[in-house]
């Protein structure tokens, strides 16, 4: 989206706005004020100057045309021009909010491009078809009425505090707005859900507080709104339906749009910057919601809406323990004393509230009256239980004890437990040292080594952070999908809790996107053509994470179509990436659609099959050093497995020697390692060298002649070749002799290496000496670019 | 006391672009050149080098300064100097200069030789001569008179943006002009 684009989205709402101002002053039975509007309008028409969209010019030509009516006819407005213009304005803003976002436009209400002397029937129905389009496609709530909002959107004004304060809020908001997503993602599926109400209501809550403090009070009233909505739908008062859940996705939207854009501004994009939200427009509509809502479920009584046997699992499994903790609360000491009183108190009235019916089998309405005068210890517990029974920390919890920290510093402290590993080790290894036989000092060289090697995992530890957060964004992804698509998915998460090193998690999400939306997109397909294949009408796609052999992986599992080996095959050879009489087998067909320019989807959507999506996969995923398999039965589904390491701050590497230089390679591309004997290597005319591995014919690169470095292996009989792969490419590099397998701390090259393609990176080696790291893809590329094609 | 030549002399172009002040003088091909002791970190003895190969002569490779793997160059190879056979008094000057993209990294330099941290007064700074090219006075903030003759004070922060080597000596700095 081009930033003129902005500019002109930008100053054509400022006007919409004041159009929107001047009609609230139009007075109807004057019927004065043509010349304002008629003026605004030109502003309008000129801003946009003709780079609008069709859709949102048909709109201009409408209100063109009736302004000059009304000009020609007696320069005033009358009653049915001015009903018009009520309901035009909210259209052009819909219209042009779905221009700056993308999103399908509002369709031009029926009878707009005739004349007023026959006016059509109802004009009012006009806002009601155009909101809906718009609805569909997000994020703009459903709800509209005919009522017209002086503004529709608010300029926030970001606040002036002191920046760590704001990175605070920032960092506090985003977790926030996180639980709200996953939260309302669940109610979405059971709205009864007490335990997600729970904690969306505490988010709200305390996101109310934080704007509160930032004397944001408009935020603050959409996040009191918003918050009322939850309360009464929490006590029963209101029934979250569909457009509810609809309209706090929006609401949330909005805040994280805020947040966005203030963080951006902390870190000086436009500092200063007014931040325009569409603030007045929800507050509406939930209003409109809870008037409406509120007198259906009026029947019942206030203490059956939470009603246990209804509750899910989760809430089930939560309270079972606390159940019958909680009467002898007060002899359970842990609770109370990790909080301090006011916390408790104010956790308390929450508890009160809804978790009070919890320790009772024998629920009555009368029951949360004496909780809330019970001891805040007594209904501090059943929190702290449910709390890390279900795993959820959204709320300001009781007593944890959570510092946020810089991860510049954080970062800088693993690097440093990392160099104290290799000095470490460089101690122990010292000739010297070994060569004193002292009982006494190698103890205390292996307490030393104890202590570091501790040291290190506590260290890597703290960058660890479980994937939930990860997965929990695709869930929205699926559900946009799904309703987008008009397909019908589930995600099914498993294995959240793996850690993974906070990086590779931030690395990871791209992917995951992509991979996520490929999956919906081409896996998936429609719920008919689902059931004709006797296939559940629901897809399922499975998002999975486990731990093996050193590397994390993770899976994308749907059921969809599954690969056609046939179909990618064809396209290939249409698309010259393969020649049609090249022979491979079905894995390295799949391989097929990671190469660059490929799309095997018959229908280009915008989501994907442009055909860049899985190459940039396979690239961010060998970026950080990890590597991405494809299964797939055609007709039942498909699994992409990627193996990612744990952490990007430390490999495994193999320590090679060419003369007097050392290179590590990462292990995870290394393939076998063996010293070839003269008959395996065979002269290929102007190609170079081949070696046969497991009968196919791999090209060797001669590292030290490929880096310049003297080396002792003239021959290759002489030296030891490792194959090497990345991709679908192996490669045999030529060394002179293996040292042995070392962890590494990788270190950045900078700044004034950023052109030369053989290392990744570099490393401190055992003797403090720098080894080079050597980038396995760029060697393999390189190789198979002046070598011709490899088997 | 603070000497910025790298942010402040790019605006009085033509006159003295170095801002008086404590520099640190070094020999390169028996030159001596001058930058401002603020962007140097320190001084230490020549090390093992890991040569980085197919990069420039100049580029000698990487070193690890206690635990952080910084870039090497010979600043005589980039200036196109001789390189003198004698090694006793080499040593590597880690300098702070500016990164792309903000901040600072750490640079190390081979010298010949470091002589002195002198102080600079303005009256000892005179404009660069104009040797006749422009690209001189971009690397080349001025020449400071003392009493063991004129030194060249450099810019660091514009020498390392330049990947390939750069000939002062050809660019009219042949060592007649301001020998003692």
């Amino acid at each position: 989206m081009s930033t003129e684009r902005f500019e002109i989205i930008g100053k054509a709402k400022k006007v919409i706005q004041q159009i929107g101002l001047e009609l609230a002053f139009v007075d109807s039975v004057k019927e004065n004020g043509i010349d304002g509007i008629n003026e605004l309008v030109r502003q309008l028409e000129a801003i946009l100057g003709g780079s609008e969209p069709e859709q949102i010019r048909a709109g201009m030509d409408a209100v063109r045309q009736w302004i000059d009516e009304r000009v020609a006819i007696d320069n005033k407005l009358s009653s049915v021009c001015i009903a018009r213009l009520g309901d035009w304005q909210p259209w052009i803003d819909a219209a042009v909010m779905s221009w700056e976002y993308q999103l399908s436009y509002p369709a031009l209400p029926e009878g707009w491009k005739t004349p007023e002397v026959a006016p059509p029937a109802p004009a009012v129905d006009a806002p009601n078809t155009a909101g809906a389009p718009l609805a569909a496609a997000a994020p703009r709530p459903a709800a509209r009425t005919a009522e017209l909002l002086p503004e529709q959107t608010v300029d926030v004004v970001p606040p002036d505090s002191d920046p760590e304060m704001l990175q605070l809020f920032c960092a506090e908001a985003q977790d926030l707005l996180q639980d709200i997503e996953q939260g309302v993602l669940v109610l979405e599926v059971n709205p009864t859900d007490s335990s997600s109400l729970d904690s969306l209501f505490r988010a709200f809550h305390t996101f109310k507080g934080n704007v509160g403090v930032m004397k944001l009070m408009v935020l603050q009233q959409l996040a009191h709104e918003l918050e009322s909505m939850l309360d009464a739908a929490r006590r029963g008062n209101y029934q979250l339906g569909s457009d509810s859940i609809t309209v706090i996705l929006a609401g949330s939207d909005i805040l994280k749009r805020f947040v966005g854009e203030l963080s951006n501004q902390i870190a000086g994009v436009d500092a200063g910057r007014t931040i325009d939200l569409p603030i007045p427009q929800l507050i509406h509509d939930v209003h409109a919601l809870l008037a409406a809502g509120s007198k259906a479920p009026a029947a019942q009584p206030p203490a059956a809406v939470k009603p246990m046997p209804a509750a899910p699992q989760a809430e089930a499994v939560a309270q079972a323990p606390a159940a019958p903790q909680a009467p002898s609360a007060p002899q359970t000491p842990a609770a109370p004393q990790a909080a301090p009183a006011v916390a408790a108190a104010v956790e308390a009235d929450f508890a009160a509230i809804f978790h009070a019916p919890a320790p009772s089998p024998a629920a009555e309405p009368a029951r949360s009256e004496p909780a809330l005068a019970a001891p805040a210890a007594a209904v501090a517990a059943p929190v702290a239980k449910k709390q890390a029974a279900s795993q959820q920390a959204a709320a300001p919890a009781v007593g944890s004890g959570i510092v946020r920290v810089d991860t510049v510093k954080l970062d800088g402290l693993i690097d440093l437990v990392g160099e104290l590993v290799i000095a470490q080790s460089m101690v122990v290894q010292n000739p010297e040292l070994k060569a004193i036989t002292s009982a006494h000092l190698s103890r205390c060289l292996g307490q030393l080594r104890g202590i570091t090697s501790d040291l290190q995992r506590t260290a890597m530890s703290l960058r660890m952070v479980p994937i939930r957060n990860t997965f929990q964004k695709m869930s929205r992804l699926v559900r946009d999908l799904a309703l987008q698509q008009g397909k019908e998915i589930v995600l099914s998460l498993e294995g959240e809790d793996t850690e993974l090193d906070r990086n590779i998690v931030e690395e990871l999400s791209d992917p995951l996107v992509h991979m996520i939306r490929n999956s919906a997109d081409h896996g998936i397909e429609m719920p008919e053509a689902r059931v004709a294949a006797g296939k559940p009408a629901a897809g399922t796609i499975t998002l999975r994470a486990f731990h093996q052999g050193g590397f994390i992986v993770i899976q994308i599992e749907d059921d969809g179509r599954g690969l056609s080996a046939a179909k990618i095959r064809k396209k290939a050879i249409e698309r010259g990436i393969i020649k049609a009489d090249e022979n491979l087998d079905e894995r390295e067909i799949f391989d097929l659609i990671f190469a660059a320019g490929f799309s095997t989807a018959e229908k280009v959507t915008d989501l994907s099959g442009r055909g860049v999506g899985m190459d940039v996969v396979r690239r961010n995923i060998e970026k950080m050093r990890g590597k991405i398999e494809i299964d797939s039965v055609e007709g039942e589904g498909t699994t992409f497995t990627l193996y990612v390491p744990l952490t990007l701050a430390i490999i495994e590497g193999l320590l090679v020697g060419i003369g007097e230089e050392r290179y590590v390679i990462p292990t995870l591309s290394v393939r076998e390692s063996f010293r070839p004997l003269p008959g395996m290597v065979t002269q290929v005319q102007g190609r170079g060298e081949v070696v046969s591995v497991r009968g196919r014919l791999t090209p060797i690169l001669r590292l030290g002649r490929h880096l310049n470095t003297p080396h002792t292996a003239l021959d290759p009989t002489d030296g030891i070749v490792v194959v090497v792969e990345a991709g679908q490419d192996s490669r045999c590099l030529l060394v002179d002799q293996l040292i042995g397998k070392q962890e590494v701390v990788i270190k950045s090259l900078g700044e004034m290496f950023r052109h030369q393609t053989e290392f990744a990176g570099a490393a401190i080696l055992g003797d403090g000496r720098v080894g080079l790291i050597l980038d396995i893809n760029a060697l393999v590329k390189l190789k198979s670019r002046n070598n011709g094609e490899a088997a | 006391m603070t000497a910025h030549p790298s942010t402040h002399h790019s605006s009085h172009q033509g006159a003295t672009g170095a801002l008086p002040g404590k520099y640190l003088t070094f020999t390169l091909s028996k030159e001596s050149y001058g930058i401002p002791v603020l962007k140097v970190r320190e001084i230490i003895r020549l090390c093992p080098i890991t040569p980085v190969a197919n990069m420039p002569e100049h580029v000698k490779g990487v070193i690890n300064l206690r635990g952080k793997v910084i870039p090497l160059v010979d600043l005589r190879s980039k200036f196109c100097l001789p390189i003198s056979t004698d090694t006793e008094r080499n040593c590597i000057v880690v300098t702070q200069i500016a990164a792309a993209g903000g901040g600072t990294r750490l640079y190390g330099v081979i010298v010949d030789g470091v002589e002195e941290v002198a102080n600079f007064a303005i009256a000892d700074i005179e404009p660069t001569p104009d040797f006749g090219g422009a690209i001189d006075s971009m690397f080349i903030t001025g020449m400071a008179k003392s009493g063991t003759g004129v030194k060249t004070l450099i810019d660091l922060d514009k020498i390392s943006a330049v990947d390939g080597t750069i000939a002062i000596q050809a660019l009219g700095l042949p060592s007649s002009s301001h020998a003692s």
